[in-house]
């Protein structure tokens, strides 16, 4: 639009020329923005445009310009070494474990709490359940490398017990209990919030409509405060689904080393060793991306799944 | 939903008697549902008591003398008390040196958090601004995708070039979009009426928002505070791929280097390197654990308090 018709009687005030009036009277409001706004430019934007490096030879030293083009091939380089299905095996049954033992702690532990009536001694439980929640990574991985190390208590525990020792942080078949204990550990008490959130919700006549029918307790928890809590663990499964490939790598490095590598490289792990300390950018964008790819489409389908089950899902 | 609370009545009911109490959940009492509770109150304390457990183990240990930790093979308070662990590891100047880069990073990290996200929150929160709708399309799509850990790492490290300083760990994380979502709603719930008040008075929208919004969000600001303090105090991984430099490590890449690859290093088959280094004692450890978890005990009560409700606002809205 030129100014020419924007300044013509009898026409509307353009779209232009609004914006900059606007521009004028609400310029503090604009100007607050600028931090935010060039905050996700560069932090956000920027590193997915990056994205770019993974079709190129890319080289620091030359930018994303200079450096050569080289299209597929760090896709297909990625598939033809026979290391990706050991990486992708590891990252999928490290998620498929989590999501059979550490994404039902949760709620079995909200519908106990559920059942608690003295308010004291549901506050002061849930006190303590929430706390490791706040610990971060790197104690929780502290505390298990003292406990479980060879001069520690469980170490020397199972030593009395068994007559010999499992090298709980070394051995590749514990690994991945070592992972999942963990996670319950750390995040079972604090994963209960949102489930009792929902169960606060529940009409409580309807409870009294079944204790009338004659329902029992089990009956009780199996009708309504189950459904009650359905949609919640659908929709808490979906977001699940879609990170079915990140397997915590801020966990997983702390917890891998020489003799656990065959089970403990995950992809993401893969990336970070290759990535960041190995210094093969453009290779491990490449794994990068397909990751990202698979988790959309496993976003995609589960949603599917879930209104195919008649729940709303996650759109 | 209203919740209706039920008085405290006995029905008769096909032969049996049937309390109704006054809780949440009506009150049925037969002899399935009192086991059923002493197992569920049995349980879920167990389960409080493993949770802190090992917290607690490694508090009251690292008062022990290593001797004792040698010697006896499990106890959970030390028949002599010392304070040996916490002399050493204050002795070299590296561990207190740790701390205070923490406390640094924590306080002017959140300090960008908070006014990074208040500033984008509070124009966005005005529904006649022009541009809103496409500028939260843009941050609602950077909640999805992202560019991964790779070109994330060489755009900080090499195009910004923050590599060794640590503007790489205050600023990539200074606003999380969720968070901003939940103020920007929060402050859309403020009556316009207060805020074109203070306009008549010929306040700006600068002086609007800190005279008026953000006294009213101070609980908001607390909680979304202690979120992005709790967050800056636990990191360890933008600590170790960006600084260069051991003098600024915080205490959790301390507390890594220390144990985590000591131990790992330890369990290596490289015993036969001359370098190896005898990763430290037990109490040692066990003390440098305490240190750097203290901190966020203290802040405890308040975190579960607002931390809670945080999480309950994002559950309802979202």
């Amino acid at each position: 639009m030129t100014t020419k018709a924007v300044n013509a009687p009898g026409r509307k005030v353009g779209y232009w020329r609004k914006l900059g009036l606007d521009l004028v009277k609400n310029k503090w409001l604009y100007i607050m923005m600028i931090p935010g706004l060039i905050y996700f430019l560069l932090f956000k934007y920027l590193p997915m445009w990056g994205i770019i490096i993974a079709f190129e030879d890319y080289s620091p030293f030359l930018g994303p310009f200079k450096s050569t083009w080289k299209g597929l091939y760090w896709f297909q380089r990625f598939f033809a070494t026979s290391k990706w299905w050991d990486y992708l095996q590891n990252t999928l049954i490290l998620s498929f474990m989590s999501i059979v033992f550490t994404f039902p702690a949760p709620i079995i532990l909200a519908l106990m709490l559920n059942e608690i009536r003295s308010v004291p001694y549901k506050k002061v439980t849930q006190t303590l359940l929430y706390m490791p929640h706040f610990i971060s990574i790197v104690i929780v991985v502290s505390i298990t490398y003292v406990i479980f190390g060879t001069d520690g208590i469980i170490y020397k525990l199972t030593m009395q017990m068994l007559g010999h020792s499992i090298d709980y942080l070394g051995d590749p078949k514990v690994f991945r209990w070592m992972i999942v204990g963990q996670s319950i550990w750390k995040e079972t008490g604090w994963g209960t919030i949102i489930f009792l959130a929902a169960l606060t919700n529940v009409d409580t006549q309807l409870y009294e409509a079944a204790m009338i029918d004659g329902a029992n307790r089990a009956q009780r928890l199996w009708h309504i405060t189950l459904p009650a809590i359905r949609s919640t663990i659908v929709l808490m499964l979906v977001l699940r689904m879609g990170s079915v490939l990140d397997t915590g790598y801020e966990h997983l490095i702390l917890m891998s080393n020489a003799l656990n590598r065959s089970v403990s490289q995950t992809l993401d792990v893969f990336v970070y060793q290759n990535g960041i300390v190995n210094g093969q950018l453009s290779y491990t964008t490449a794994v990068g991306v397909m990751k990202s790819v698979v988790s959309v489409i496993l976003v995609v389908s589960s949603n599917k799944i879930a209104h195919a089950l008649g729940e709303e899902g996650l759109y | 939903m209203a919740k209706k609370k039920i008085d405290e009545t006995t029905v008769q009911l096909n032969g049996k008697t049937l309390t109704i109490g006054s809780g949440p959940v009506g009150v049925y009492r037969t002899t399935g549902s009192i086991a059923f509770d002493i197992l569920n109150y049995t349980v879920i304390g167990l389960a409080a008591f493993t949770t802190v457990l090992p917290i607690l183990y490694i508090i009251f240990n690292s008062f022990a003398t290593e001797l004792e930790l040698q010697t006896r093979s499990m106890f959970l308070i030390p028949q002599t008390w010392s304070v040996d662990a916490y002399r050493y590891i204050f002795a070299s100047n590296k561990l207190i040196r740790a701390f205070g880069n923490s406390v640094f990073i924590t306080f002017f990290g959140t300090l960008i958090n908070l006014l990074f996200t208040v500033t984008m929150a509070y124009p966005l929160s005005k529904k006649f601004l022009r541009g809103r709708t496409p500028i939260l399309n843009l941050i609602i799509i950077s909640m999805f995708f992202s560019g991964g850990m790779i070109p994330g790492f060489v755009v900080v490290s090499s195009w910004l070039k923050m590599r060794g300083t640590y503007w790489a760990l205050l600023l990539p994380g200074a606003i999380s979009a969720y968070n901003m979502m939940i103020v920007k709603n929060f402050f859309q719930g403020i009556p316009a009426e207060l805020e074109e008040s203070a306009a008549l008075d010929g306040c700006n929208d600068l002086g609007i928002l800190g005279k008026i919004v953000l006294p009213l969000s101070l609980p908001v600001l607390a909680t979304f505070g202690l979120f992005y303090a709790v967050g800056h105090w636990n990191s360890y991984f933008s600590a170790m791929i960006y600084l260069t430099d051991d003098k600024m490590y915080p205490l959790q890449l301390i507390l890594r280097n220390i144990i985590v690859t000591a131990e790992a290093s330890a369990s290596d088959m490289s015993l036969m390197d001359p370098n190896f280094v005898e990763p430290p004692k037990q109490s040692i450890k066990m003390a440098v654990i305490v240190v750097a978890t203290v901190p966020i005990m203290c802040i405890y009560p308040f975190l579960q308090k607002y931390f809670v409700k945080g999480v309950m606002v994002g559950a309802l809205k979202g």
